[in-house]
């Protein structure tokens, strides 16, 4: 080495190659999502082709009157189409949340199940389904939304109490995990009979059957606040890297960026869960597979994960969908299947890296 | 002007970890911060930086109070390299280098020819441009402290801290290390074990001992042996290096 005051030509060749092919990525991850939704919404019992598709498509959005058969109009229109895209968004959003939180808590195996986030939503749902707390005025949404937010809180108050640190956080996390499982198991053991117990099952291994419009609209929304936000934030993430004291000496309020960043990362899989209910797995691996693709920097990462999420989200609902038909294979048991295998790939690469 | 703390102490927990320094470097001087283990050299450099805010006394940016300031405006005068600092992230060294140019950025990005410059002039300056797309995990120990110093050299500071830039570093790179904070145009607070590495380099050294400031000027002046044997309980012996001028510590192995 020497340490001297010369410079180098930089290489401007490198960076182009990297957004160039980072834009490449980008625009085959468009793609697959767009072929993914339309491929997903001819899968099923009843026969629909991709032209009926792309004809539904347009009588309903370009004001076309391609002649198309009622029922099949009505099984696209008000339940395929609706269920591909709240999937999509659902796998958006929990990926970001999967990506924030490792981003955050420097660890690699962070997601919203870490923080207990998930399993407090289950408990809200079933105090709601199964002891009828404001059973009129809430519902199930309502009650995991809530019941997601409860956990956080006692997450937050347990790390707090204890000391603070990320350590802390993540313990917290397991702990408030294991007693909002116990919690859900004990009002079913309970309270629940048998019918109410497997209505209430179902839900907790998430789900995607009679998700309408209105669930499209509010996942959406969710996904699309948090792509802006992490977009916004995308700079602040990345000098996370190196922990706190290295962000703060880059002028990030630490602080104040974790509460906003944390927060975020809680409504946005509060809002998810209280949809589809808990699905694990996703915001753990779909970061990693960003990362290969479009490498550590978030400004890439952001969009990339949510593309990923989403495409693999509607694959996922698509095969629950078909494989058992006609009963449905809860989602959360896909996500797992498909997620625990790419997880240990996941360590087995980082292992022969390092 | 510059980076200076007025009888700033830190309560950490009940134990006075820094109590009363004050510290007020001349522009573009390298200041040495000594003291064994333990004497509060890593806690004043966090007052310094802004990371903690000290319990009284007060820390001033250009006489105002560096508390006051938003953290990006700080981090664009003032850079830290810190001890221990390591990453998960399969970061390349430019990623990293390129990350003091946060500060610099507004919310929709910053000007991109300035930050590719500051950049390539700060992996040049470390040593490190033909090891710029290497990943941070596949570096050695000492080519890590050099990027966390280019990372900090690329946020373009006017006050400079380090604490203990010199661990994992072989004494060539300790030299040259050295003698680089010593050239660049920036006011240097830089913590320090190794007496002669700061008798050699630092225009200044300020000896703390269990928070407290015990000593502070010209290094020929402040490091005497009976200085020596009070704050780090060692017998030295102190001569005169001829050919610089500087102090020059020999250590006497204890009884």
């Amino acid at each position: 080495m020497t340490l001297s005051p010369t410079t180098t030509a930089p290489a401007p060749e490198h960076r182009g190659r990297a957004r160039l092919r980072f834009l490449g990525v980008s625009a085959a991850a468009v793609a697959v999502l767009v072929a993914s939704i339309g491929t997903a919404i001819t899968l099923g019992p009843a026969d629909v082709s991709l032209v009926n598709v792309r004809d539904i498509l347009l009588n309903h959005l370009a004001g076309a009157e391609i002649p198309v058969r009622v029922a099949k109009e009505a099984i696209v229109w008000e339940d395929r189409l609706p269920r591909a895209l709240v999937a999509a968004a659902c796998g958006a959003g929990l990926g970001l949340c999967g990506l924030i939180l490792q981003s955050l808590l420097r660890n690699p195996l962070a997601d919203p199940y870490v923080l207990g986030i998930s399993s407090g939503a289950s408990t809200g749902a079933v105090v709601v389904a199964i002891l009828g707390v404001g059973a009129g005025g809430l519902g199930l949404p309502g009650g995991a939304f809530i019941g997601s937010l409860v956990s956080f809180a006692v997450v937050l108050a347990i790390a707090r109490l204890t000391g603070g640190g990320d350590d802390k956080l993540i313990l917290a996390g397991i702990a408030v995990t294991q007693l909002f499982s116990a919690l859900t198991s004990f009002v079913i053991f309970a309270f629940a009979d048998s019918d109410a117990t497997r209505g209430v099952m179902f839900w907790l291994l998430g789900s995607l059957e009679g998700v309408r419009w209105n669930g499209v609209v509010l996942c959406g929304l969710a996904a699309l606040a948090g792509v802006v936000l992490c977009l916004l934030r995308a700079h602040v993430l990345d000098a996370f890297a190196f922990g706190d004291d290295v962000a703060a000496s880059l002028g990030v309020h630490v602080k104040r960026e974790r509460a906003v960043l944390i927060t975020a990362t809680a409504l946005l899989t509060a809002t998810m869960v209280s949809i589809v209910g808990a699905v694990g797995f996703v915001g753990l691996v779909l970061p990693h597979a960003a990362r290969f693709l479009a490498g550590p920097l978030h400004l890439r990462l952001v969009p990339l994960t949510a593309l990923i999420g989403a495409a693999f989200m509607v694959w996922v609902d698509a095969v629950s969908r078909v494989a058992f038909s006609p009963s449905p294979l809860p989602i959360g048991v896909t996500t797992a299947l498909v997620g625990v295998p790419a997880f240990i790939a996941i360590m087995f690469r980082r292992r022969r890296t390092v | 002007m510059t980076l200076q703390s007025r009888e700033v102490t830190w309560n950490r927990g009940g134990k006075l970890v820094v109590d009363g320094v004050t510290l007020r470097p001349r522009p573009g001087q390298t200041i040495g911060l000594l003291g064994p283990n333990g004497s509060g050299k890593s806690s004043l450099i966090r007052l310094l930086c802004g990371a903690v805010k000290p319990t009284t006394g007060v820390v001033t940016l250009d006489d105002e109070s560096l508390a006051a300031l938003p953290r990006r405006t700080a981090a664009r005068t003032i850079a830290t390299v810190t001890q221990h600092a390591d990453t998960v992230v399969d970061l390349t060294v430019r990623d990293i280098v390129a990350l003091g140019r946060i500060p610099h950025r507004g919310a929709f990005g910053g000007n991109r020819t300035a930050d590719a410059e500051a950049v390539t002039e700060a992996l040049a300056r470390t040593g490190l441009a033909d090891k710029a797309n290497e990943l941070w995990h596949r570096l050695s120990g000492g080519e890590r402290q050099r990027v966390h110093i280019a990372r900090a050299l690329a946020q373009q500071p006017r006050e400079l801290l380090l604490d203990e830039p010199t661990n994992h570093l072989d004494i060539r790179y300790q030299l040259e290390l050295l003698r680089l904070l010593t050239q660049l145009p920036v006011t240097t607070v830089v913590a320090l074990h190794d007496l002669n590495l700061a008798a050699m380099f630092c225009d200044a050294v300020l000896v703390l001992k269990d928070g407290r400031a015990v000593a502070s000027g010209p290094p020929a002046e402040v490091l005497t042996p009976a200085l020596i044997a009070e704050v780090y309980e060692v017998d030295a012996h102190v001569t005169v290096d001829g050919s610089t001028g500087r102090p020059l510590i020999v250590f006497r192995p204890g009884a």
